[in-house]
């Protein structure tokens, strides 16, 4: 679903300019090649429709699609955003006391490894039918929580033990030793998890419109779900390719977030010359 | 023996008419680890003001784990370390004043050489602005005014250490605890590093305690030399090095300074003997 191209270490000797331009020029060749062989092949649209039909049922349904894409943008925003902050707290509870980690972490566990399409409907009954948004954010926000949480606690223990020893000399707080300390060594680790999450919280929202169906607003699940019904497959793909250019602009967006905090300082985000 | 201690050690003129309070006073310190590994074992030594103190021994001797329960990280299993004139805190601790330096720079690598620097008053809850000459100064004493704002991944390990005893002067402290600072340092860098420590502990007389299992780099910085047996660590011999300050090169070279190193390489040899090491 992502394109990772841009990030892998692999391509770092190219200029920027070809590692964009090589992926775009390829894809239109590719888009090119489609179009032909569906127009030779004359492959039915309800199969398989040619990019020019994909690209006019976009055009037809635009206002539709549109509306579509910000109910799940916002889904996937707002899980992304309550599983950041409940996750970072919580992974702060844990770096505290150690009690409390052992006897909380399993249950985040068995929250993670539960399929969440079998608590969907579960949740659909507990915040009723009425509310069906609540439950797509209550699902999206599972799925994306837990990366969040244990890329946190790992990184705000992995403090250097020297560093650590020098607060403990100068007689640090617990809230100056987070600070100073704890918070910045985690970054990277926060980061990394943050990436996963983005794009889990986007599977989550469109998983549970598919299982759980639309909320007040009709997401872009719920459109490929009804233009499967009416056979409409040329919007259906314009729907799947909105979800595509979502998920890599959170990807992209997180990407660069990352880039901006850790450029100076971590190994990962550091240009090298040799 | 604290007695014989003081007579042979040259320690700064007291103060008062009578002899004065020794800085700190370790009796029958001993540390058995979590695992059961006993690291020391009975170690009594006084350290006066303004003494240059190293502590050598072979590895594992438990040199390393004495600096640390100097500094209060970990508590003794046995014994007693007393700060004889400091005052005391709220908790009934004394107030030590100590700054640290560990064998590695130890720097935060997304802050910048004076925001390290400045850490340990800004733990104290000093603010920026007050702070500001002070990290001055001590980025001056290291010679790395140029370089407040680099990150420490631009400095080369010499540099990145003098950041890391910026940040343990910038307290001020009364005692300096170094944990083999210059160990990991190449040669050159680290004989310049020693003649900017001990320009330092000239002009500021605080106390320096210094771990390190370089018997050359001991003769050369201390006044006072204590050898250290392999573990269970205990102290073997105290050797006063009586050479005159300020050395520079050139005692490198001299008689005197081979004759010390002789005899400290002698009191190490036989406080190694017996060890599995040493054969």
């Amino acid at each position: 679903m992502t394109d990772r191209s841009g990030s892998s270490s692999g391509s770092q000797g190219l200029p920027l300019s070809v590692r964009i331009a090589v992926p775009i020029v390829l894809g239109i060749v590719l888009l090119g090649v489609w179009e032909a062989l569906v127009r030779y092949l004359a492959v039915p649209k309800y199969v398989l429709p040619a990019p020019s039909l994909i690209v006019g049922a976009l055009w037809d349904g635009f206002p539709t699609l549109m509306g579509s894409l910000w109910v799940t943008l916002s889904v996937t925003l707002s899980a992304f955003v309550i599983a950041l902050v409940l996750g970072v707290f919580i992974a702060i509870l844990f770096a505290q006391s150690r009690l409390f980690e052992v006897s909380l972490f399993p249950y985040a566990v068995i929250l993670q490894v539960t399929p969440i399409v079998s608590i969907a409907p579960l949740v659909l009954i507990w915040v009723g039918l009425d509310h069906i948004e609540q439950a797509l954010l209550i699902l999206a926000t599972i799925v994306a929580f837990f990366p969040i949480l244990s890329n946190t606690t790992l990184g705000l223990k992995s403090v250097d033990h020297n560093l650590q020893n020098l607060l403990d000399l100068y007689q640090a707080s617990r809230w100056q030793r987070l600070k100073e300390l704890q918070f910045p060594s985690a970054m990277p680790y926060l980061l990394g998890g943050m990436k996963i999450s983005g794009g889990l919280a986007l599977i989550g929202a469109v998983v549970a419109e598919f299982v759980a169906g639309a909320g007040t607003g009709t997401g872009l699940a719920w459109r490929i779900v009804e233009s499967g019904n009416r056979l409409d497959i040329p919007r259906m793909f314009a729907a799947l390719m909105l979800l595509s250019i979502l998920g890599i602009s959170i990807f992209f967006g997180l990407s660069a977030l990352e880039y901006v905090l850790l450029h100076k300082w971590h190994e990962s985000a550091l240009r090298r010359e040799n | 023996m604290d007695d014989v201690q003081l007579r042979t050690i040259p320690s700064p003129p007291p103060t008062e008419r009578h002899a004065p309070l020794p800085l700190m006073r370790l009796s029958k310190v001993g540390k058995i680890y979590q695992n059961g590994t006993l690291a020391l074992t009975d170690v009594d030594l006084t350290i006066a003001d303004g003494e240059f103190v190293s502590l050598l021994g072979p590895s594992g001797c438990g040199k390393s784990t004495l600096l640390r329960l100097i500094a209060g990280l970990g508590a003794v299993s046995g014994g007693e370390i007393g700060w004889p004139q400091a005052a005391r805190d709220a908790r009934g601790d004394p107030i030590r004043n100590l700054g640290f330096v560990f064998q590695e720079p130890t720097l935060m690598p997304w802050a910048t050489v004076i925001e390290n620097v400045y850490l340990p008053l800004k733990i104290a809850g000093v603010s920026r602005r007050d702070a500001a000459p002070r990290l001055e100064e001590a980025l001056k004493m290291v010679r790395l005014e140029g370089f407040a704002t680099a990150y420490p991944r631009e400095l080369s390990g010499g540099m990145k250490m003098r950041a890391s005893i910026a940040r343990a002067l910038v307290v001020k402290p009364r005692v300096l605890l170094m944990d083999e600072p210059f160990a990991a340092l190449d040669e050159i860098t680290r004989f310049r590093l020693n003649n900017d420590l001990l320009r330092l502990w000239q002009e500021q007389r605080w106390t320096v305690i210094f771990v390190t299992h370089s018997v050359f780099e001991s003769v050369y910085l201390s006044n006072r030399i204590v050898v250290m047996s392999a573990r269970p660590g205990r102290v073997i011999d105290d050797l006063p090095i009586g050479a005159p300050y300020p050395r520079g090169d050139a005692f490198r070279t001299s008689t005197p300074y081979n004759d010390y190193c002789r005899l400290v390489s002698g009191a190490l040899n036989r406080a190694m003997a017996g060890t599995e090491e040493d054969r």
